[in-house]
């Protein structure tokens, strides 16, 4: 440890997920880390890595909620506000450009055929991002059954995910805990 | 189509989907795509797609999907609601869990909960990869390419923007049906 972590302003807290947000091209976790711990040390990364596991154990998009635990820890509510907008604003107004030219353009036959190889492209990245959350599975039938039997409920029976997120969660936390290793 | 009742049925929707999104939000887009597509069936299922790839493009968090459906359901304001709509419950969850979050982060209950939560977000990213593959592999091109392209994010440290880049050139150059 080089440095004492070094607290961050209201406005350097906006600015920074600004930047994040512009950058974060397939994923931006990465990104908001090497901002957070190595380049301006607001906190040490056993602090960042801490406060990502609350943000991945709730509901919601994690670099989402991560905001908002950040912000909130420097400047209560304003911080979480400012570090969420600050992560959206740029992203959610390029989409939005990007959706205008693909309305526009969108039926050219050139554009359609892009379109066919991202959204291949785009399908596989969930894909891959899927196979590497369940890889530590491979070890763990139990596991495996639960997830194989949400895979079927959701994808091949198409039941509503409401019912069957709790249900499936207290069963497999009970199963998890009866069998513990 | 921009009215009231519109509005507040996506912040509806997307406000529910929030909650659910355990793992982060590609994880509810089965259950996104059956709500926007057939139980209020205000876009299809290949427009849905097509959205979501798009999303892709753009830089920042992979939600944006959330953002594109509201704009083409009800342009700006349909955009913004949908956008606070999947952000406001999770946040809100956020910001109260992350006082609580401390006193106990090491209770053995909150540990056993998040084991037994992991396989269930496994089965559910899988679930969201099968629907977008089977919606986009429109002929054996396509499904070559999401094959590759899969290969490549798992076995390559090849930057992620490259692959999507290099697919949709290949899908422009027409080599694809």
């Amino acid at each position: 440890m080089p440095n004492a972590p070094v607290p961050p302003s209201l406005p350097a807290l906006f600015l920074g997920f600004l930047s994040v947000g512009m950058f974060g091209f397939g994923g931006v976790l990465p990104w908001a880390r090497r901002m957070v711990v190595e380049q301006k040390r607001w906190m040490t990364a056993t602090e960042f890595t801490d406060m990502l596991g609350l943000c991945q154990f709730l509901p919601g998009g994690n670099i989402m909620n991560l905001t908002i635990a950040l912000g909130a820890r420097f400047h209560g509510a304003a911080g979480s506000v400012a570090a969420f907008v600050g992560l959206m604003a740029g992203p959610v107004a390029t989409v939005i450009a990007l959706g205008v030219v693909y309305d526009r353009y969108g039926q050219l036959p050139t554009v359609r055929h892009a379109f066919a190889g991202l959204a291949a492209a785009a399908s596989a990245l969930v894909l891959a991002n899927a196979l590497k959350i369940a890889e530590p599975l491979r070890t763990n039938p139990i596991g495996i059954a639960v997830a194989l039997l949400t895979f079927v409920a959701i994808a091949i029976l198409r039941l509503p995910l409401p019912p069957v997120l709790p249900v499936m969660a207290a069963a497999s936390t009970v199963l998890m805990w009866r069998f513990r290793r | 189509m921009s009215d009231a009742s519109t509005l507040t049925s996506l912040a509806g929707v997307f406000a529910q989907l929030s909650l659910l999104a355990f793992g982060g939000t590609n994880s509810v887009l089965p259950e996104m795509q059956r709500q926007v597509t057939e139980v209020h069936q205000w876009i299809s299922a290949q427009e849905f797609a097509a959205l979501f790839a798009l999303a892709q493009a753009a830089p920042g968090p992979n939600m944006l999907v959330v953002t594109l459906i509201g704009w083409r359901v009800a342009a700006l304001p349909g955009a913004l609601v949908t956008t606070l709509g999947v952000a406001a419950p999770s946040s809100l969850l956020t910001f109260i869990g992350y006082n609580v979050w401390y006193r106990f982060r090491d209770a053995r209950w909150r540990r056993l909960l998040q084991a037994g939560l992991m396989p269930v977000t496994a089965g559910l990213l899988m679930a969201s990869a099968a629907l977008l593959i089977t919606t986009t592999s429109t002929d054996w091109g396509t499904a070559a390419i999401s094959l590759i392209a899969t290969a490549l994010f798992l076995f390559t440290r090849l930057h992620p923007l490259l692959v999507l880049g290099a697919a949709a050139a290949l899908g422009a150059s027409g080599m694809l049906g």
